[in-house]
C-alpha cells in the first residue's frame, strides 16, 4: 500500500515536471484541415529536438483571432488573410501544406473515378438546377454508361470549414452563376432544395454513404482512407483527372505564389494537363515583430525542420508537401521579414 | 470575563447565568446574521450569473440586433457570405422538433408511469423503473449516432414510406409528409428527441404518482372506482403540478438539445415545407457555426443564443402560470 502511494506520488511529480517542460512548447492554433499533418510533424520533431507543439485545431477564424490577441506564437488558416489586413496587423503569411478536395457520390455500378463531371456541371448539381442523375448534361459526359433515374441529394458540411471554402471557391471560379448567387466561404447558403448538411468530413461521408444518389465533397485524405467513391473531374486543360498525389503536385507546381500579397493565392483550377482542379494550401500567420522573439524563432525552426524532413510524413497522410523551390523562397522572402 | 473570580466576590448565581446567556445570545445573533448574509450571497450569485449571461448575450448580439431589429426574429434568411441573418428558420426547426418530441413522448411517458405505479406486477416494478432511469443516463451523442447510423436508414426504408402513404394522403396535413425520404430531417430529429426526453418525463411522472397518499387511492377503490377512474379523478388531480413540471423539464431538454439534433436534423438553412425535409435548430446552428464564425456572423449567432434563452424563459414562465392557475382552480 505504502509502495503504491509512493509510486503514485512519484508519478504525479514526474507528470508535473513534464508539465513544466511543456511550458516551453510551441503554441499554435487554427485550421482543422492541416491538423493531422501538424500533429504528425510535431510528434517526430519532439522526438528529435525535445520541443513539442501545442496546436489547437479550433478552426481558421479561431486561429486568426488567437494570433491577433497574441495568445499563440502562430495562427493557421485555410482561407488566406488579405494583404491589407496583414499589413495592418504587421503579420506575414506563408503556405505550409497542400491538400485537395474531391467530390464523392453514391451510385451503384461505377468504378473508382469512372463517373465523369465538369466544373460547371458540378456547380449546377450543387446549385440544384440538375436534380436527377440521368440528366442530359451528366449523360453527355458519360457516354455508354447507364445513369439511373435517381434524385440527387446534395450533401455539404454543416460546420464552417476550410474544405467548404476550397470547394465553393472552385465552383465560383468555374461558374459565374455560382459566384453571383452563392459565392465562396467557409460556410455558404446552399441553394439546392435537396441539400443536407453533415458535421465534419465524417458527417458528409456518412450521409453520402447512406443516401442513394447522394453527392458531397470531402478532403482527399479522408476519401482515400475510407475508400469513398470519387469522380473524375475535368480540369482547366479539358482533361478528366483523378485525385492523387501527382495531380495535386501538378496543380501546386504551376502556381505563382508571389502574385498575391501574403502568398494568398488560390491554387484552384490551375493549368496543366495533370492538374487536379480543387486543391488548397493551408497558411501560417506570424508577426513580423513578435512580442516573444524566442517563441517565434522556435516556430520558424519547427517549420524549417518540417519543410526539410516532413515531406514523407505528409505524403503518407495524403497531403502534398510544398516543393523545395517554394520552401527556399519562403525562407528567403518571407521569413527574412520576421525580426 | 477577564477578571478572576478570586480577586472579586463572585456575583450572585442568577446574575452570572444571565450574563452567560446574554453572551451566547449575542454570539448567536452574530452567527445568524453572518449565516443569513452568506446564504443570501450564494443565492445572489445565481442571479448575478444569470444577469451576466443575459448581459453578455445582448452585448455580443448587439451588432446583429441593431442592424436587423425585431425583424431578426421572423426573417427567413441565413446567408453567411452576404451577412444577411434571420432567426425564423432555426426557431421553426427548434419549436417543430421539440413539439414532435413532446407529442410522442408525453403519452408514452404517461403510460409508462401509470403502468409502473398502478398496474405493474411488483416483481417487474424495479427492473422496469431502473431501465427507464438508465435511458436517461445515455449521453446525447450516443442518441445522435444511433439516430444517424441506425434509425435514419430504417426510417427512410420503412417509416417514411408508411407515413407518406397514410398521413401523407390526408387533407391539410398531407404536405407535411411529402418530399424526398432521406431518413433525416425535422421529423427524425423530433423522434430522436422523443427518445431522449421520454425517460425524464416518465421518471418524474412515476415519482409524483407514487406520492399520492395510499389512503386516497384506497378510499376510491373502496367506493368501487375502476383503475381508470382512480387515475383520472384522484391521481392526476393530486399530481397535476408535478406532471406539468415533468413535461416542462422534457420540453426544456428538447429545446436546448444540441448534439443528437445536429446529427439527424439535416442542418439545412432553408425553411422546411415538409417534416421530412432537412432543417436546423438554434442549438445545432450554434454548434455547427461557432468554430468558423467571423465578427458579424458571430454576433448573429449570439442573437440566436439570446432568442433560445428567451424561448426557454417563456416556456418556463408559461409552465409556472399554468401551475398557478391549476392551483387556484382547485382552491389550494
Amino acid at each position: 500500500m505504502l509502495k503504491q502511494i509512493i509510486r503514485s506520488v512519484a508519478l504525479v511529480a514526474s507528470l508535473s515536471i513534464a508539465g513544466a517542460a511543456a511550458a516551453a512548447d510551441i503554441t499554435g492554433a487554427g485550421a482543422t484541415f492541416p491538423y493531422p499533418i501538424y500533429a504528425k510533424w510535431a510528434e517526430a520533431y519532439k522526438k528529435e529536438t525535445g520541443t513539442g507543439l501545442n496546436y489547437q485545431s479550433i478552426g481558421s477564424s479561431g486561429g486568426i483571432k488567437q494570433i491577433r490577441s497574441k495568445t499563440v506564437a502562430f495562427g493557421a488558416t485555410d482561407a488566406p488573410v488579405k494583404g491589407a489586413d496583414l499589413d495592418r496587423d504587421g503579420m506575414v503569411q506563408f503556405p505550409a501544406i497542400i491538400g485537395g478536395t474531391v467530390p464523392v457520390f453514391n451510385l451503384d455500378g461505377f468504378q473508382q473515378g469512372e463517373l465523369r463531371i465538369t466544373g460547371p456541371v458540378l456547380a449546377e448539381v450543387f446549385m440544384g438546377s440538375i436534380t436527377k442523375w440521368n440528366d442530359a448534361k451528366l449523360a453527355a459526359l458519360n457516354p455508354g454508361k447507364k445513369l439511373p433515374d435517381t434524385a440527387i441529394t446534395v450533401v455539404h458540411r454543416a460546420d464552417g470549414s476550410g474544405t467548404t471554402f476550397n470547394f465553393t471557391e472552385y465552383l465560383s471560379l468555374v461558374s459565374a452563376d455560382w459566384k453571383a448567387k452563392v459565392g465562396a466561404g467557409a460556410a455558404v447558403k446552399w441553394p439546392a432544395a435537396s441539400s443536407v448538411g453533415g458535421k465534419g468530413n465524417e458527417g458528409v461521408a456518412a450521409n453520402v454513404r447512406r443516401v442513394k444518389g447522394g453527392i458531397g465533397y470531402v478532403e482527399y485524405a479522408y476519401a482515400k482512407r475510407n475508400n469513398m467513391p470519387y469522380m473524375a473531374l475535368q480540369n482547366r486543360d479539358g482533361k478528366f483527372v483523378r485525385p492523387d498525389e501527382k495531380t495535386f503536385a501538378s496543380a501546386a507546381a504551376g502556381a505563382d505564389w508571389f502574385a498575391a500579397p501574403g502568398m494568398g493565392i488560390s491554387i484552384n483550377n490551375q493549368p496543366g494537363a495533370d492538374s487536379w482542379p480543387i486543391s488548397t494550401a493551408s497558411f501560417i500567420l506570424m508577426y513580423k515583430a513578435p512580442a516573444d522573439k524566442k517563441a517565434s524563432d522556435e516556430v520558424l525552426k519547427f517549420f524549417d525542420w518540417a519543410f526539410k524532413n516532413g515531406q514523407k510524413l505528409a505524403i503518407d497522410l495524403d497531403y502534398v508537401p510544398l516543393p523545395d523551390s517554394l520552401t527556399a523562397q519562403i525562407r528567403s522572402k518571407v521569413w527574412s521579414q520576421i525580426k | 470575563m477577564s477578571t478572576s473570580p478570586l480577586t472579586r466576590p463572585a456575583p450572585p448565581m442568577q446574575q452570572r447565568s444571565e450574563t452567560r446567556v446574554l453572551a451566547i445570545a449575542r454570539r448567536q445573533v452574530w452567527e445568524d446574521f453572518l449565516f443569513h448574509k452568506a446564504t443570501l450571497l450564494f443565492a445572489l450569485l445565481v442571479l448575478l450569473a444569470l444577469l451576466g449571461i443575459i448581459g453578455s448575450l445582448v452585448m455580443n448580439a448587439w451588432p446583429a440586433l441593431n442592424k436587423f431589429g425585431f425583424e431578426f426574429i421572423w426573417r427567413v434568411e441565413w446567408d453567411i457570405i452576404n451577412e444577411e441573418f434571420g432567426a425564423a428558420i432555426a426557431i421553426v426547426g427548434t419549436l417543430a422538433s421539440a413539439a414532435i418530441a413532446l407529442l410522442i413522448a408525453v403519452p408514452l411517458a404517461f403510460g409508462i408511469a401509470l403502468f409502473l405505479t398502478e398496474t405493474c406486477p411488483v416483481a417487474l416494478r424495479r427492473p422496469l423503473g431502473t431501465a427507464v432511469e438508465l435511458l436517461a443516463a445515455v449521453p446525447s451523442i450516443i442518441y445522435g449516432m444511433f439516430g444517424l447510423f441506425i434509425f435514419a436508414p430504417l426510417f427512410a426504408a420503412y417509416g417514411q414510406p408508411a407515413l407518406q402513404s397514410t398521413l401523407g394522403q390526408m387533407p391539410l396535413i398531407g404536405p407535411l409528409f411529402g418530399g424526398a425520404m432521406n431518413g433525416i430531417g425535422i421529423l427524425a430529429a423530433g423522434i430522436i428527441l422523443a427518445f431522449m426526453v421520454l425517460p425524464f418525463i416518465a421518471a418524474v411522472m412515476r415519482d409524483v404518482f407514487e406520492i399520492v397518499p395510499p389512503i386516497l387511492r384506497e378510499s376510491a377503490y373502496a367506493m368501487g372506482c375502476t383503475t381508470w377512474e382512480v387515475v383520472g379523478k384522484v391521481v392526476l388531480p393530486y399530481t397535476q403540478k408535478g406532471v406539468i413540471g415533468g413535461v416542462m423539464l422534457g420540453l426544456g431538454r428538447a429545446l436546448g438539445e444540441t448534439m443528437a439534433v445536429t446529427f439527424v436534423i439535416g442542418n439545412s438553412n432553408r425553411l422546411a415545407q415538409s417534416l421530412f425535409a432537412p432543417g436546423t435548430s438554434i442549438a445545432s446552428t450554434l454548434a455547427n457555426e461557432f468554430g468558423e464564425a467571423d465578427d458579424f456572423h458571430m454576433s448573429a449567432l449570439f442573437g440566436l443564443g439570446l432568442l433560445l434563452f428567451v424561448i426557454t424563459f417563456v416556456v418556463l414562465a408559461a409552465a409556472k402560470v399554468m401551475i398557478l392557475r391549476a392551483e387556484r382552480a382547485k382552491g389550494l
